[in-house]
C-alpha cells in the first residue's frame, strides 16, 4: 500500500483504475437495464444498486479470481466486480438461452461458480449460511482463498446472519461479511426496524472485527475490506464491513418510494460515488478529464455490445427446460 | 421381532459372499466410515457428532478416527449446518450433515428448498451439489409432536431433491453410500425405531441404487406399498393374512424421490388391489401420489378402490394411547387388506 503526498494509505494507481473502471461499468449496464425494463424488454423484476457501486468495486478490487463471492437480489454490481462478463450477464436478466444461468435464473440468480461467483440470491439472508461452507472447503482442503457474503443491514434481521457469523466465529473462517447497509430494509429505514444504528457494531456479539465505512468511498471501502481479506487469508477468521450507502433507485424497479423524501434522495445523490472518485483521480493527475471521458466511452460500447448480445441472443427452448433439475 | 426381509434372503443367497449380523444403525455407521475412507472429500458435521458420538450414537468412534476436521460439532444452528453443506458441495467437498430430528428441519427449510435443491437448475447447471442431510424420524415412543412427525411428503414435492427412507440395516447402509456418491442434495430420513433391528449383510462393498423399490415379501393377492419402519408392520401384517391363505406382496419404495413406481405398478398389475401404508398424516401424503399414479397409469388391472392406510390429520400426540390411536399398525394393514379383497 502506498501513501499519497497527505500520508493516506491509497491503493496503488492500476487498482484505482480498475474500481474506476468497476464503478462505471457498473452504472451504465444499470442504467442500459433499467431504461431496457422500461421498455419492456426484461421480464420479471429487476433490482439496481445505482449509487452503491462503491462498496462491491472497492470489495472486488480486494478479491483474487480464485475467491468465492455470494450475492444478493441487488447482485449485478457485484458480479461485475468479481469479474462477471457483462454479455453473459445481460442475456441472463432478458431470459435468454446464452445467458449464465440459460434463463433459468434471471436478474436475482446471476452465477458463475468458475468465476468464484455462487450466486446472486432472491432470498434475504439466504446466502449468509452457504458462505460459510465455501470458507470452509478451502479451508479444508488447504488453500487460502476468502469468502466474501454480500448481504443489506435488513438481512442482518434474519436469523441466518446469527447462524452464519457465529459458525464463521467460532470456527475462524476465511470470510468477510460486506453488509451494503443503504438504509433501507425494502420500504422500511433502519430506525424501525433496528436498534443499534451500525451492523457492525453487531460483531461484538461473535467476538470478531466489525468496521463501517465510508461506502460511498471506494478507497475507504476498498481499505476496510484489505485489512478484513488479510484477516481471513492469513487464518484469523471472519470481519463484518459495513459501508454506508445509498440507492438511487427503488427497492425494484417501478417502486414508487413513497417511504422517502425528494431531499433525501438529492442529498445522497450529492454523495455520488462515482462523481467524487473521478474528481479525486483527476485532482490526484492519475486520471484527467479526457481520459475518463474516453475510459467511459470504452465502457458504452461494452455496455451497448451485452445488451445487443442479449437481444440477439435466442430465448431457451421449453423442450430443455427439465434439464439441470438433477445432475 | 427380527424381520425376514427379502434384501436379507438376496443376501443369503448370493451364498459365497461373506457375511456379517449388524444393526441399522451400526449398518449408517459404517456407511459413513467407508465413504469417509474412500473419499477425503465427505466430511461430517451437525450438532454433537464429534466425540460424544451423535445423540444416537449414529456417528460413534468416527470423531477418533477421522478427527475434528471432518467430524465437526456445530452449535445448534440447523440453517447454518445446511448451508455449511452448500457451500461446501458447491466448491468441491461431499459433506454429510445432520439435523437431529426431522421435525427440525423445519427451521432450515429455506436451506434445503431455495437453496440446495433449486441451486443446480437455477444457476443454469454450473454446479452440482454432492451433499447429504442425514435425518432420523419414527413416531412410536413418545416423543411428542415436535419430535415425531414425518416430514417426507414436504421433501417428495421438492424438484431437485432426493429423498431416501431406509427400512433395514441392509438397505440403509447401501444406499447411504450410494447417497453420499451422487451428485445431488439427498435427504436421507432414517428411523430411530429401526435402528436396533438387526441383520445380516455383506462384508464388503456394497451400494443400492436410489429410486430402485424392494420387493420385501412377494405374493399374489395384494400390493402393500410401505416405506421406513412401517415395512415392518406391513411384513407382520402379511404372516397373519398368510394364516388366512392371504399372499400379500410388500414393495418397499426405499427411496420416495426418485419414486420407483415402475415397480409399484408392476406389482398391482399382478395382484390387482393396492394398499398404501405410511405414519405421515393421509392427506396430501405420500400415498396420495402413489394412488393418484397407479390410478392413471394402471387403473384398467384394480379390482377394488385403493386404500391408504396411515395417520389421522392432526399432530402426533404425546401420550401413549394417543399414539396408538395415530399409528398405522398390524391390524389396520389386515383391515384395510381385507377391505379391498371384499
Amino acid at each position: 500500500m502506498a501513501r499519497n503526498g497527505c500520508g493516506e494509505a491509497v491503493p496503488p494507481k492500476e487498482i484505482q483504475l480498475a474500481m474506476y473502471r468497476t464503478m462505471l461499468t457498473i452504472r451504465m449496464f444499470e442504467e442500459s437495464i433499467s431504461e431496457a425494463f422500461a421498455r419492456g424488454l426484461i421480464p420479471g423484476f429487476i433490482h439496481l444498486c445505482i449509487g452503491q457501486e462503491a462498496t462491491a468495486a472497492g470489495t472486488g478490487a480486494n478479491l483474487r479470481a480464485d475467491d468465492y463471492i455470494i450475492s444478493t437480489h441487488r447482485g449485478h454490481g457485484h458480479c461485475i466486480a468479481k469479474g462477471a462478463d457483462v454479455r453473459l450477464m445481460a442475456a441472463e436478466i432478458f431470459g435468454r438461452a446464452t445467458g449464465y444461468c440459460k434463463g433459468r435464473g434471471g436478474s436475482m440468480h446471476v452465477a458463475a461458480p468458475a468465476l468464484g461467483i455462487l450466486g446472486a440470491n432472491g432470498i434475504v439472508g439466504g446466502g449468509l449460511p452457504i458462505i460459510n461452507g465455501a470458507a470452509l472447503s478451502a479451508q479444508m482442503r488447504g488453500t487460502d482463498q476468502v469468502a466474501v457474503c454480500f448481504f443489506g443491514e435488513g438481512a442482518s434481521n434474519e436469523g441466518t446472519f446469527h447462524e452464519a457469523v457465529n459458525l464463521a466465529a467460532v470456527w475462524k473462517l476465511p470470510v468477510v461479511f460486506l453488509c451494503e447497509n443503504n438504509g433501507y430494509a425494502e420500504f422500511t429505514p433502519l430506525s424501525t426496524h433496528m436498534a443499534v444504528k451500525s451492523v457492525a457494531d453487531r460483531a461484538a456479539a461473535y467476538g470478531i472485527e466489525g468496521l463501517t465505512v465510508d461506502g460511498n468511498d471506494v478507497l475507504q471501502v476498498y481499505e476496510g475490506v484489505r485489512g478484513a481479506v488479510e484477516r481471513a487469508r492469513r487464518g484469523d477468521g471472519p470481519s463484518i464491513v459495513e459501508g454506508l450507502t445509498y440507492r438511487w433507485h427503488g427497492h425494484y424497479e417501478g417502486d414508487p418510494q413513497k417511504y422517502r423524501s425528494q431531499e433525501e434522495m438529492e442529498k445522497w445523490r450529492g454523495r455520488d460515488p462515482i462523481a467524487r472518485f473521478s474528481e479525486r483521480l483527476a485532482a490526484q493527475g492519475i486520471l484527467e478529464a479526457a481520459s475518463q471521458e474516453r475510459v467511459r466511452m470504452e465502457v458504452k460500447k461494452e455496455i451497448d455490445a451485452a445488451l445487443q448480445y442479449a437481444q440477439d441472443s435466442p430465448l431457451p427452448s421449453p423442450e430443455e427446460a427439465l434439464l439441470e433439475v438433477y445432475a | 421381532m427380527k424381520p425376514e426381509t427379502h434384501a436379507e434372503t438376496k443376501a443369503d443367497r448370493a451364498g459365497e459372499k461373506t457375511m456379517k449380523e449388524t444393526s441399522y444403525l451400526k449398518a449408517v455407521t459404517e456407511a459413513l466410515r467407508e465413504e469417509m475412507l474412500r473419499d477425503e472429500k465427505v466430511f461430517i458435521a451437525g450438532e454433537d457428532v464429534g466425540e460424544c458420538g451423535g445423540p444416537f450414537a449414529a456417528t460413534r468412534n468416527l470423531f477418533r478416527e477421522f478427527g475434528p476436521k471432518r467430524v465437526r460439532d456445530t452449535p445448534i444452528s440447523e440453517s447454518a449446518i445446511i448451508g455449511l453443506a452448500i457451500g461446501a458441495a458447491a466448491t468441491g467437498m461431499r459433506p454429510v450433515v445432520e439435523i437431529m430430528f426431522s421435525d427440525f428441519i423445519a427451521t432450515c427449510w429455506d436451506q434445503v428448498v431455495n437453496q440446495a435443491a433449486k441451486m443446480r437448475f437455477m444457476f443454469g447447471g454450473s454446479l452440482t451439489l454432492p451433499l447429504v442431510i442425514r435425518t432420523q424420524m419414527g413416531a412410536g415412543q413418545n416423543a411428542g409432536p415436535q419430535h415425531s412427525q414425518s416430514i417426507e411428503a414436504w421433501a417428495m414435492h421438492v424438484p431437485g431433491l432426493k429423498v431416501v427412507m431406509p427400512s433395514t440395516a441392509y438397505d440403509a447402509k447401501g444406499l447411504l453410500k450410494a447417497a453420499i456418491r451422487d451428485d445431488n442434495p439427498v435427504l436421507f430420513i432414517e428411523n430411530r425405531i429401526c435402528y436396533k433391528l438387526r441383520q445380516s449383510i455383506p462384508e464388503e462393498d456394497y451400494v443400492l441404487p436410489l429410486g430402485v423399490a424392494d420387493v420385501k415379501r412377494e405374493g399374489r393377492d395384494v400390493t402393500v406399498v410401505a416405506v421406513s419402519n412401517l415395512v415392518h408392520k406391513a411384513l407382520a401384517a402379511a404372516a397373519l393374512l398368510a394364516g388366512e391363505g392371504i399372499e400379500a406382496e410388500v414393495v418397499d419404495p426405499r427411496s420416495i424421490l426418485p419414486l420407483d413406481i415402475e415397480t409399484i405398478k408392476k406389482s398391482v398389475r399382478k395382484t390387482s388391489r393396492l394398499v398404501i401404508v405410511h405414519e405421515d398424516v393421509r392427506f396430501a401424503g405420500m400415498g396420495a401420489e402413489i394412488a393418484a399414479a397407479v390410478s392413471e397409469e394402471v387403473f384398467d388391472y384394480l379390482d377394488a378402490p385403493i386404500k391408504r392406510v396411515a395417520a389421522p390429520f392432526m399432530p402426533v400426540p404425546f401420550s401413549k394411547p394417543l399414539e396408538e390411536f395415530y399409528l398405522p399398525n398390524e391390524e389396520k394393514i389386515v383391515k384395510a387388506v381385507h377391505e379391498v379383497l371384499q
